[in-house]
Formats: structure tokens, sequence, C-alpha cells
């Protein structure tokens, strides 16, 4: 199968994200990836459990008085529900749908965007209330450096779905972008299986004290 | 449900068993979905009500956790279907190497 | 695209080597930038030699001498022994399971510019003070080292290991995709399996060496406090995370060497390697062992008695299937025809210096008696037994029996045997003693000792060694550059007994490696056909057209970013004004390079049917 030829619903693969040795590298090269960042966000938690609530002196706030289950919830719906809109998109993605996957992976991007714009407030909230910053402590440092960097990779997560629903607006599906589509999709829900064991580890665990 | 080559002749059934099928899964989807929601808000209730202890809410809420991640990984990003060996040995060996790690954090870090 | 050999001048050779995103050529490459960075490891290994030859010596002072030894290990292990290793790996792996690249040409590219531009880096730091707190960094120590010393240590290793780490999956890949037809796993050169495992090894060691450094460098540059006592932090951490990569680290090290000697015994003694899926299976639970043991490294900072006690049992079952593979070496010998080649020699040299080696790593695997080993002269001979012994061994044996492949010539086999004995010589001189010198009492990483302890004389021999091991390796450098002048051309199969695929293409293969994609009917493919007396491989296709990547220069410009950068990030905390600028120029290069490479669409080129008729001279 020729990467740019043109596809019809009826010759579109049952696979196109596998369907050419170039895309079947990238799929197994990306999950291969995942399971490196598996890696290293383990180890990050494995430093947030060490230094949770190492705080040097009483002033400062512990776990316990920082978070708050409503915040946590609706930040943990938004980023469910987007990894859903991307099952969505996939869905449509296989079924030769250009349009109605173009919308749903939108979905996916404004829901991402409304959960990176709630934990910008709630770091706020916490550097201006409770003064807990990443330089206040050593629990300061690695809650930024764990929460940060799941952030971190949410924001290159829909920068990238973006440039990739810019770059390809004109050009409809082929086997060239398919599997792109498909490894930004693999992504968005790896960084969403990191949070539920961030609202797990940290929130959770941090109220139960 | 797996993504096996479809070969019965006739390409237009093909594309109709490919239709249903995807259909099929996409209620997969929805359900696994619901069940996570439904796992969340479970988690989240054992941490708002009284009456646990620590001891119990903790080693709960990271089952929770861990079911809900099968499910995502699972149903979300498809490692039930054929082609997936090598992805599910690889996650699952870091996985590994990460859960030692913790391991190693939670009990010779601080003595 | 011709296939025929161009006469390129200097220029276009220059621009070739810049954006090639050819496995061999970046294979050539990786040789190089390690070799010339093993020549630096070097130079400093001789400047420590020389402090040490006699007591109370001033040829450097104790402060540059710390930055000695600390570049010395940091060097040879990330920037001589792991490139050197990459560049075997890249040039070899793909052609023995028949495949035309690696999986992703372009990452390739990139993960050698990532590690170059990281080891220059590094270096670099020798103009404003080197990093002075050992290759381990400990956080008790680094976090007070004045100057930026310690920064080019975090900063250059993070490129460098990024790159490493992009290599691995680009070998696991391809392993696991693009195997030519009948190629099943259990039929893949033993060199091939090493790097498979390697490969898994560095997926899963470099994140946490990745988050170490990410941490060290929060603290050092941007105020946090990770490893900041007094702010609630804890320095055990960073021991912790640098071991938990460390330790796969050598094995990551030493499997690929292991690799490179089941080739050579099985080729030079004519006959298949004895138990291949013993061996597969001891390379395999080495790998994983090696993940579980990274605490014997730390027996002394107070884990316990448990924790000790795991870690000490743990680190000794490594030894069993070592051992496996050892008699196995060894009965592959016996009953073949061995040909004393110069590879021969290393292979011979290295069974008992790395057996020695390892017996001494079961010693101080013993936690207990570990506390009178720790940070003395013994655990600096236990672990350059293991590392010169078994990987430079290798990669200088690797470097005479894939010399032909890589670039069409032969090393010369004398001065091969020369630079064997003054180096194996040498080597044991240096390293002997030590076991002695550690044992009387003498701790590592200092940089004098008083005279009428005991130790002088054993410091003298020491350091003669390493000009024996000096006088080995400039050999080596001779042979390299007569060999070049000389340029007489090999065929396919120099050595005349190649067992595996790469020994059935051209000296050096053409840039597509395989005309037809072979059909593998056995383990020792290449083998298996001559002995039913064919000359060359089976075909597994008909004769096609054959889709090659493009070059690019799109990763050297990525990586160059990313030094940049790493400037202004080092030098923001001394609140100069031009910091942040360039560290925002220098990723805005590097995220500006990573945007472009997405969004233009490159496809690769085809070369046709019609062109591989008439290349003639490039038989498949």
């Amino acid at each position: 199968m020729h990467v740019e030829e043109k596809m019809t619903y009826e010759t579109w693969p049952a696979a196109p994200e596998k369907s050419t040795l170039e895309s079947k590298n990238k799929f197994l090269g990306f999950w291969l990836f995942l399971g490196g960042e598996t890696v290293l966000f383990a180890t990050l938690f494995a430093t947030y459990l060490a230094l949770k609530d190492k705080v040097p002196n009483t002033s400062q706030h512990l776990a316990k008085d920082l978070f708050e289950l409503p915040l946590t919830f609706v930040a943990t719906m938004l980023l469910l529900t987007s990894s859903l809109t991307s099952v969505y998109a996939m869905y449509h993605m296989k079924n030769f749908a250009f349009k109605k996957m173009m919308l749903w992976l939108g979905l996916t991007v404004l829901l991402g965007a409304a959960f990176l714009g709630l934990e910008v407030y709630e770091f706020n909230h916490y550097v201006h209330k409770f003064h807990h910053t990443f330089t206040s402590s050593a629990f300061g440092s690695a809650f930024y450096t764990l929460v940060g960097f799941h952030g971190a990779h949410v924001a290159f997560g829909l920068c990238w779905i973006l440039t990739l629903m810019i770059r390809n607006s004109k050009r409809g599906l082929n086997l060239y972008n398919a599997p792109k589509f498909y490894v930004a999709s693999l992504y968005w829900h790896f960084i969403d299986v990191v949070w539920v064991f961030i609202f797990t580890v940290v929130y959770l665990m941090g109220m139960v004290g | 449900m797996t993504n096996q080559p479809l070969s019965s002749g006739n390409p237009s059934v093909d594309i109709e068993y490919r239709r249903r099928k995807s259909a099929e899964e996409m209620r997969y989807q929805i359900i696994s979905f619901t069940l996570m929601i439904f796992l969340t808000l479970v988690a989240f209730a054992a941490v708002a009500m009284k009456g646990f202890t620590a001891w119990f809410t903790v080693p709960f809420i990271l089952l929770l956790a861990a079911v809900q991640v099968v499910f995502q990984l699972f149903y979300f990003m498809h490692m039930s279907h054929k082609g997936h060996e090598a992805p599910t040995l690889f996650l699952f060996s870091g996985l590994f190497v990460g859960l030692t790690g913790i391991l190693a954090f939670l009990t010779v870090v601080w003595w | 695209m011709s296939t025929i050999a161009q006469k390129k001048g200097f220029g276009a050779t220059l621009w070739d080597f810049l954006t090639t995103v050819d496995h061999k050529k970046i294979a050539i490459l990786y040789l190089i930038a390690g070799g010339i960075f093993f020549l630096m490891g070097g130079l400093e290994a001789v400047f420590i030699r020389i402090q040490l030859a006699v007591p109370n010596n001033d040829f450097v002072s104790a402060g540059a001498f710390n930055e000695i030894i600390t570049m010395h290990g940091t060097t040879m292990i990330f920037l001589a022994a792991m490139p050197l290793l990459f560049a075997f790996m890249n040039a070899v792996m793909p052609l023995q399971i028949g495949a035309r690249d690696v999986a992703f040409p372009f990452l390739n590219s990139l993960g050698f510019w990532l590690f170059f531009f990281g080891g220059v880096f590094l270096n670099l730091s020798w103009f404003t003070g080197a990093p002075d707190a050992g290759w381990t960094s400990y956080a008790s120590l680094s976090l007070h080292s004045k100057g930026h010393g310690i920064d080019f240590y975090v900063l250059g290793l993070q490129i460098s290991g990024l790159g490493t780490l992009i290599g691995g999956i680009n070998f696991l890949v391809t392993i696991i995709n693009m195997r030519a037809p009948g190629m099943t796993y259990m039929r893949m050169p033993l060199f091939t399996w090493s790097t498979f495992v390697a490969s898994a090894m560095i997926l899963f060691a470099f994140p946490p060496l990745t988050v170490g450094l990410t941490l060290m460098m929060f603290d050092r540059l941007f105020g946090a406090n990770f490893f900041d006592v007094t702010m609630g932090g804890n320095t055990v951490i960073w021991e912790h995370l640098f071991w938990i990569f460390g330790h796969p680290e050598v094995y990551i090290l030493i499997l690929p060497a292991f690799g490179i000697f089941s080739e050579i015994f099985s080729l030079f003694s004519r006959k298949r390697l004895f138990g291949y899926s013993s061996m597969v299976f001891a390379t395999v639970l080495i790998g994983f062992l090696g993940f579980m043991v990274w605490a014997h490294h730390m027996f002394t900072t107070g884990l316990g008695p448990v924790a000790n006690a795991i870690f000490a049992v743990a680190t000794m079952a490594i030894g069993v299937p070592t051992g496996i593979k050892i008699f196995n070496w060894l009965f592959t010998m016996w009953g073949g025809s061995v040909k004393f080649t110069t590879p021969m020699y290393y292979a011979f040299g290295f069974i008992p210096s790395f057996v020695m080696g390892g017996v001494t790593g079961v010693m101080v695997a013993t936690a207990a008696a570990d506390y009178q080993y720790h940070d003395t002269y013994f655990v600096v001979a236990h672990f350059h037994y293991v590392i010169v012994g078994g990987v430079v061994l290798a990669i200088l044996a690797a470097t005479h029996l894939w010399w032909p492949k890589m670039f069409g010539t032969m090393l010369n086999e004398t001065l091969g045997k020369i630079t064997f004995w003054f180096f194996f010589i040498g080597f044991h001189l240096t390293f002997f003693i030590q076991h002695f010198l550690g044992l009387w009492g003498m701790p590592r990483r200092v940089f004098t000792f008083l005279p009428g302890q005991g130790f002088d004389a054993a410091n003298m021999i020491s350091s003669v060694g390493a000009a024996f091991m000096s006088i080995g390796v400039l050999v080596l450098l001779y042979n390299v550059i007569m060999t070049s002048v000389k340029n007489v051309k090999v065929g396919n199969d120099p050595w005349e007994d190649g067992r595996t695929l790469e020994w059935s293409i051209p000296s050096p293969p053409p840039f597509y490696n395989f005309k037809q994609l072979p059909l593998v009917r056995g383990l020792d493919a290449y083998w298996l056909e001559k002995m039913d007396g064919k000359k060359g491989m089976t075909p597994a296709e008909p004769l096609g057209d054959i889709h090659m990547p493009n070059s690019s220069f799109i990763p050297f410009m990525i990586s160059l970013g990313l030094f940049i950068a790493a400037f202004g990030a080092m030098y923001h905390v001394d609140k100069v004004a031009w910091a942040l600028p360039v560290m925002i120029f220098g990723l805005l290069v590097t995220f500006g390079s990573m945007f472009v490479r997405s969004v233009k669409d490159d496809h690769g080129f085809h070369i046709h049917k019609e062109e591989l008729q008439e290349d003639k001279g490039a038989k498949a």
C-alpha cells in the first residue's frame, strides 16, 4: 500500500495505524517509549513518597492541609472524559470519517486545556494562600516536580494534537498521517493513566494522612 | 476483541463486518468509561467518608487505581488486541522496575 | 541516487557525515567520537597514575586530581565504552538480522548527535573547572561543589543520556520488527541477542538517571530541596537513583561484550556456539537480575541488615548465568579447530581476566566483608578487571573482527598482536597489585599517599602498567593509520569462516545492505548455506524497488539547540543578563527543528530495480 494513496471507505485497511512497515515501527517504538516513561514516572512517584510531608519547620503546610476533594474530582473528570473523546476520535479514524475524528480530537484538546487551566489555578492557590512553593521545602520540590511534570506532559500533548490537526486539516486521512494520530492518542491515554495514580497517591492519600 | 485480518472473499461483507465490530468495540469502550467513572467516585467517597482508617483506605484506593489503569490499558489503549504482545511485555517490565524502585524508596530511604 | 561509489571532495564527505541517517556511517561516527573520548579518558588515567606513582607527589593539585578522576570515570563509561559498543551494534546488528537499516534512521542520527554534543559540553568544563565529585557525584559533595563543574556533568550527561535512550528504543524495534524471513528469535546471532537485552536495559535504566540528574539540576540551579537535609531533603535518594541506573549500566556494557566474544569464539573455533539456548537464557537472566542488585553499592550507608542481605544474595546470583556463559565459551572451543587471530587472542585474554573480576565481585558482594573493601583500591581493582578485562578487551577485539566489514580493509595482524600483548600485560600490571593495595588499606579517590605505609612499590608498579597500555594503544593507532593509507581491499568474508549474515555481503556493504532480503534457514545462517555448497544466501524476495530514507541536517540542529540551551541554563544561576535569552534561544532552535521535522513530509526515496540490476559491483 503506497503511503500517499488516496483511500476511500472501502479501501481503508482495518488497522490503518499499522499497515506499513514504517507505521508498525512507530507503533511499537511508541509503546516501548511508554514503557520507559512508566519507569520515569514511577521514579518521580518514589521520590515524592519518600519526601512527602518533609518540611523544615512546623509553620509549613502538609499534604492534608493543602489538597481539596472537589477540585481534584473536577480535574479528574475533565481528563478522564478527554480520554474517552480521544477513543471516539480513533473510532472514527478506523471508519475513515475524517471530519468526525477532527471534531472529537478538538473536544479532547478543549477538555485537556481546561484541566491545565484548573491546575494552574490550583498551583497559584497553593503558592499564595499556603506559601507552598517549589523552593519552600523538600515536600514542595517533590510535589511540584511530580505534578508539574505531568502537567508539562499534558501541555506537550495538547501542542502535539493541535499541530497534527492544523497540519492535516486540508489533507484528509491517509496511511501517512493515520499512525501519527494513533500514536498521539496513545500518548494521551498514557497521561490519563499517570493522572489516575497522581490523584490516588498524591491527593487522596495526602488527604487521608 | 482482536483485530483479525478479514477475508470472507466478499468486500462488502468484510466492510459490514468491520463496521459492526467497530461499533461493538465502541460499546465496550463506553462501558469501560462508565466503570472508570464509578471507580473514581468510589475512591473519592472512601476518602470523604468518616469511619475508615488509613490502613483500610490507602490499600483500597490503590487497588481501585490499579483496576482503573487496567481498563485504560486493555480497552482504551487496545492492549487486549492481537499484535500487542511486545508492548504488553515491555510495559509490564517497566512497571516491575518502577515498582521495585517505589518499594525501595518506601523502605530504605528513611531509617 | 546512483549506487556506484562517487569520488567526493572533503566538503561533500563532511556534509554526507553531518546529515547521514545510514546506520553504517553513523557507526563510523560513533567509532571515531568514542575513540577520541577513549584517548582522552586514557590520558586522564595516565595523569592519575603519574600523580600516584610516588608518595607525596605534586604532579597535579588535589583539586585537579579530583577533577581528573571524575572525568576519567565519566568519560570512559559514558563517552567511550557506550558509544564504541553502539558503533558495533549499529554497524553489525542490522546486517546480522538481514535488515536494510534500523527502524528509525533519523532517530539513529539524532541519538548520535545528542551523545556527541553532550560529550563535548561535558569536556568544555575543563576550561572553567571540571566536575570533581567522582563519576557518581554523590549529592552531599556535589551540591556544595564550587563553580559550574557539576552543572557541566548534570547537563552534559542529560543530553548524552537522551541520545542513548533513543538508540536503545531504535535497536529494540529493529530487532522485533525487521528480521529477515526465516529469522526467528532463536536463530538470531548472540551479538544480536545481547544488543536486544542491553537495549531493553537501556530503556528501563536511563529514566532513573534522567530523574536523578533533573533533581540535581533543580537543586543546584533552581533552588529545589531534594537533597538538602535542612529543608527536609535526603541525600541517599541521589545514591538510590544513581545506582538504580548505574548498576544496570554496567550490565549494559558487559552484555554486548559477551555477545562479541560469542561471535569470536564460534567463528575462530570453526564450530557453532555451545549451548545456544542456555546462552540466550543466561543473557536475559543477567539483564533481569541486573535491576535487582543496585544497593550493593550502598552496603555501608546504613540500609540495615535485611536490605543488605537481600541485595548481597541477589548480587551473588548473577554469577550463575555468567558462569554458564564462561563454560559454554570453553566448550565451544573444545573439539573445534582454533585459529589464533588477533580477536581470538583478546578472547583468550578475556576469559581469565573477566573471571578474576567476577570472583572479586562475589567477594565485595558479601555485605559484611564489604565494610572492609568499600572505598578502597580493592573495589577499584574489581571493577577495572571486569570493565577493562571484559568491555575494553571486547571493544579492541571487535575493532579487529569487524574492521573489514565497516571499512573494507583489514587491520594488520602482527601489529594487532603487539597491541594485545602490551595492553594485556599493562592491564594486569596496573590492576592486579591494586587488589593488595586495597587490602593493605589504601583508600580510593585520594590524590596522594604518605611514604612508609608499604604502598610505594605497588603504586609504582601500577603506574608502569599504564605506560604499557599507552604503548599498546599507540600501536593500534599506528595500525589504523597504516591500514587506511595502504587501503588494501578485501572481499565479503575475509576471515574465511564467517557464520552470520554480515559476512555474506560485500565489505563494506552497499548502502542498501541487501539487494534482496535473504532467506534464513537456521542458526548461523550463512554457514548453513556454505555447508550446502552455496556461494551466498538464497533470496527471500524477487528483485524490486528498494525504499530508503532521506538524509537530514535536523538531528544536528536539534542537538546543537540543546547544547546552546545548556549554557544558558547553567549560567542563569550567576544572574548574568545573557543566560536566560541564550537558554530560550537554544530551546527555540531545538523545538523549532523538531516542529519542522514534524510538519515537513519525508517519504524517503526509491532505488529502482533497473539500477540494482546494473549494480554488478555490489552482489547480494
